[in-house]
């Protein structure tokens, strides 16, 4: 009988490449723009304006203090009754740009405070503007603080859209599911969708440890 | 699109009432999580403990399967390894309630990042203190008994207190093997009276409260610490 399954899970293998794929789009198009986003909130969760560091703040602690599983529900059952209609795919890359904004936000927040007052006034000393004094002393200097956690945030985030699979996006996970109401090897399959992830996160975890040690001189 | 679409404010008819019905289920929810998250956070200090001494110590036996096992649960998903259990375990023939998957999945998945927040302690004392405990005389239990541990376990209190928060949270996704857990609390609600916005926001601030309780205790615990390394 184990056999027998095998032999139907090779036949059915392209299906989980095809789940392998969508996790991979999903989580390249989230990973870009939660950069993006958290690096923006960031700055300006380090930045002078009070009101602003108190939303990012608050955003933040909603975030952070919620599971990613309530969070992709109410996105993609709250929203639709005010009105905002999301496919799947959307409301999953949604949900994803949330969290992982607000994770992203909080290291480079750390990062950035990490940079003593010094080289802020040097800059000003020198007439940089205030662009440009983010983008030549502080972020060069904030990004040793900032690269090892961010790596280790982004191997979070791949696994986490596995719980995008919860709305019907067929990514990995659901492939899996899916798989398993056919072929009655949990083990078997659920081994399958492991090793696939493995292979996507894996080699970011590695970086991750060669960064921490690289940086921590 | 359904009848009677919601509009001026947004939660311009946030039903209250219907709250107040469910809230005996979701205090049992709440119940339920709190059961879960005790016994699975415990359970998980006692695996990451044992995986971190395997970890450390020099037998290979010990060792490899130590390094294989914390490396495939951290680069792995929790849902699968949830799933994995959850369609796994009768295969071989073990029968258990969903809820001791559940609490088995969180264990195993909690431990191996326990064992790394062990070992990140350990490894933080300083070389210099092991090598005055070896030209004291001391062997290697007594080094680990009085020098190494007493100074390793201050540190871990404050990231084990974080994985207890990432812990509450990841109990979340038990609701979907049918667990009776807060979520779930929350989904039979939105399918029993399709109010999703009063179902899910209700989920939302009892996990607020267990974050605020936990998040202060850890940034309490923090501050202790750097309170007692500076004398």
């Amino acid at each position: 009988m184990m056999a027998f399954y095998f032999s139907r899970l090779v036949e059915i293998f392209p299906f989980f490449l095809k789940g392998l794929w969508m996790t991979t789009q999903i989580a390249f198009i989230s990973l870009f723009t939660c950069t993006i986003l958290g690096f923006i909130l960031g700055i300006l969760r380090s930045g002078k304006n009070i009101i602003l560091k108190r939303l990012i703040g608050v955003y933040v602690a909603f975030v952070r203090g919620t599971p990613f599983v309530v969070q992709v529900f109410i996105v993609f059952f709250i929203l639709p009754e005010w009105g905002i209609q999301l496919k799947a795919f959307q409301a999953a890359l949604l949900a994803m740009a949330i969290m992982g904004s607000a994770f992203i936000c909080e290291i480079v927040a750390g990062g950035i405070s990490a940079i003593s007052k010094g080289q802020w006034e040097a800059g000003t000393a020198s007439g940089l503007t205030l662009i440009q004094q983010l983008r030549l002393v502080v972020i060069p200097q904030a990004m040793k603080v900032i690269l090892p956690p961010l790596v280790g945030q982004y191997v979070l985030l791949i696994k986490d859209t596995s719980v995008v699979s919860v709305i019907g996006v067929m990514d990995l996970t659901r492939v899996g599911w899916v798989t398993v109401m056919r072929i009655p090897e949990g083990l078997m399959v659920f081994s399958l969708v492991g090793v696939l992830y493995f292979v996507i996160s894996y080699p970011l975890i590695l970086l991750s440890n060669y960064l921490e040690r690289r940086m921590a001189v | 699109m359904r009848p009677g679409k919601r509009d001026d404010h947004m939660l311009a008819d946030f039903n209250f009432r219907i709250i107040f019905e469910y809230l005996p289920l979701f205090l049992t929810g709440l119940r339920s999580t709190f059961f879960i998250s005790g016994v699975s956070i415990m359970l998980a200090l006692v695996t990451g403990t044992i995986a971190c001494a395997c970890r450390i110590s020099s037998i290979k036996l010990l060792k490899y399967p130590a390094i294989a096992y914390i490396e495939v649960i951290r680069s792995t998903p929790l849902l699968v390894q949830i799933y994995f259990l959850y369609f796994g375990l009768p295969t071989l023939g073990i029968r258990v309630p969903e809820i001791q998957t559940g609490i088995i999945a969180l264990m195993l998945n909690s431990g191996a990042y326990i064992a790394e927040i062990i070992r990140a302690g350990i490894t933080s004392v300083d070389d210099g203190q092991i090598e005055s405990g070896v030209s004291s005389g001391l062997n290697y239990f007594q080094r680990m008994r009085f020098i190494i541990l007493p100074q390793a376990l201050g540190a871990t209190v404050p990231p084990l207190l974080g994985q207890s928060i990432v812990l509450v949270k990841d109990s979340a996704l038990l609701s979907l093997i049918s667990v009776m857990e807060l979520t779930r609390c929350g989904q039979t609600m939105t399918s029993e009276r399709f109010m999703p916005t009063e179902a899910f926001l209700t989920v939302t601030f009892f996990y607020m409260c267990i974050y605020f309780c936990l998040k202060s205790l850890a940034d309490w615990s923090q501050k202790k610490l750097i309170f007692r390394e500076a004398y």
